[in-house]
């Protein structure tokens, strides 16, 4: 499928000032192209709860967005540390997120399976010592 | 329910957003967890909330929240207001607790979201 639309977006570990700036970005972009707000509504949470994901628990990586007539797609793939056990990071309620991220409201265990529910499809890959990627799609129709 | 109404019930002062008085909400959530809020919040919603951080409006922003409610008298820092207006989001500061401000909204037929978030 021909890909209207790919911008890349750096992720900083630990940047919490920052965190949910690509995600302002993206959803301020995918309104320019006149995507439904139910489906804006979708990628802009998940969208928000991977990136809040790469800054409170990755070494850093990046945000992919990818548009193309029948969806969008965000790739969230970081440079580490790997989950041990994705079924149980994928549990409501387990959460490893530190004080800092609870402080400032999050880190209460809902952020993957979140990002499952709002995805038309969803994926996620992880090997401890190499990193993590999360493919989600949204169907535009 | 208008926010205008949302206003009054909780007692409250607009410090963003006067010329959107009189647009609806539907529901509304009370909650200081935003990760909560990201799970099961819907469109046009009231936010009440006793945490006061930039994250609360970018979580508002991200689910299309039209109006927050910060209770218990505590007030966002000028900055927060300048992003507030610049999403567009209603601010409201009430002196009510979150527990009554919820409580008196319930009660004027403000409902909660209703709905449960699907299994996965």
């Amino acid at each position: 499928m021909a890909v209207l639309l790919e911008k890349s977006f750096p992720v900083e570990a630990g940047a919490y000032t920052t965190a949910g700036e690509a995600s302002t970005t993206i959803k301020r972009t995918l309104k320019q192209l006149g995507i439904s707000a139910e489906v804006l509504r979708h990628v802009s949470v998940a969208c928000y709860e991977v990136e809040l994901n790469l800054v409170i628990h990755s070494l850093g990586g990046t945000l992919t967005l990818l548009v193309d007539p029948e969806k969008v797609t965000l790739i969230s793939k970081d440079i580490g540390p790997g989950i041990p056990d994705i079924d149980k990071a994928m549990t409501e309620g387990f959460s490893t997120a530190n004080e800092e991220a609870r402080t400032l409201g999050f880190g209460a265990g809902m952020g993957l399976p979140n990002m499952k529910r709002n995805a038309t499809e969803f994926d996620i890959q992880s090997e401890v010592g190499v990193g993590t990627t999360i493919t989600m799609s949204f169907a535009l129709k | 329910m208008t926010i205008r109404e949302v206003m009054e019930i909780v007692e409250g002062k607009v410090l963003v957003g006067e010329d959107r008085l009189d647009d609806p909400v539907d529901t509304a959530c009370g909650s200081d967890l935003m990760s909560d809020v990201l799970a099961f919040v819907k469109e046009r919603t009231v936010l009440i909330t006793g945490l006061i951080n930039p994250h609360v409006l970018r979580t508002s922003e991200m689910l299309d929240i039209t109006c927050i409610v910060f209770s218990r008298g505590k007030l966002p820092s000028e900055e927060m207001l300048e992003m507030a207006d610049e999403i567009g989001i209603t601010v409201i500061a009430s002196p009510m607790t979150t527990y009554t401000a919820c409580g008196e909204l319930y009660i004027h037929g403000l409902p909660g979201t209703k709905k449960k978030p699907k299994e996965v």
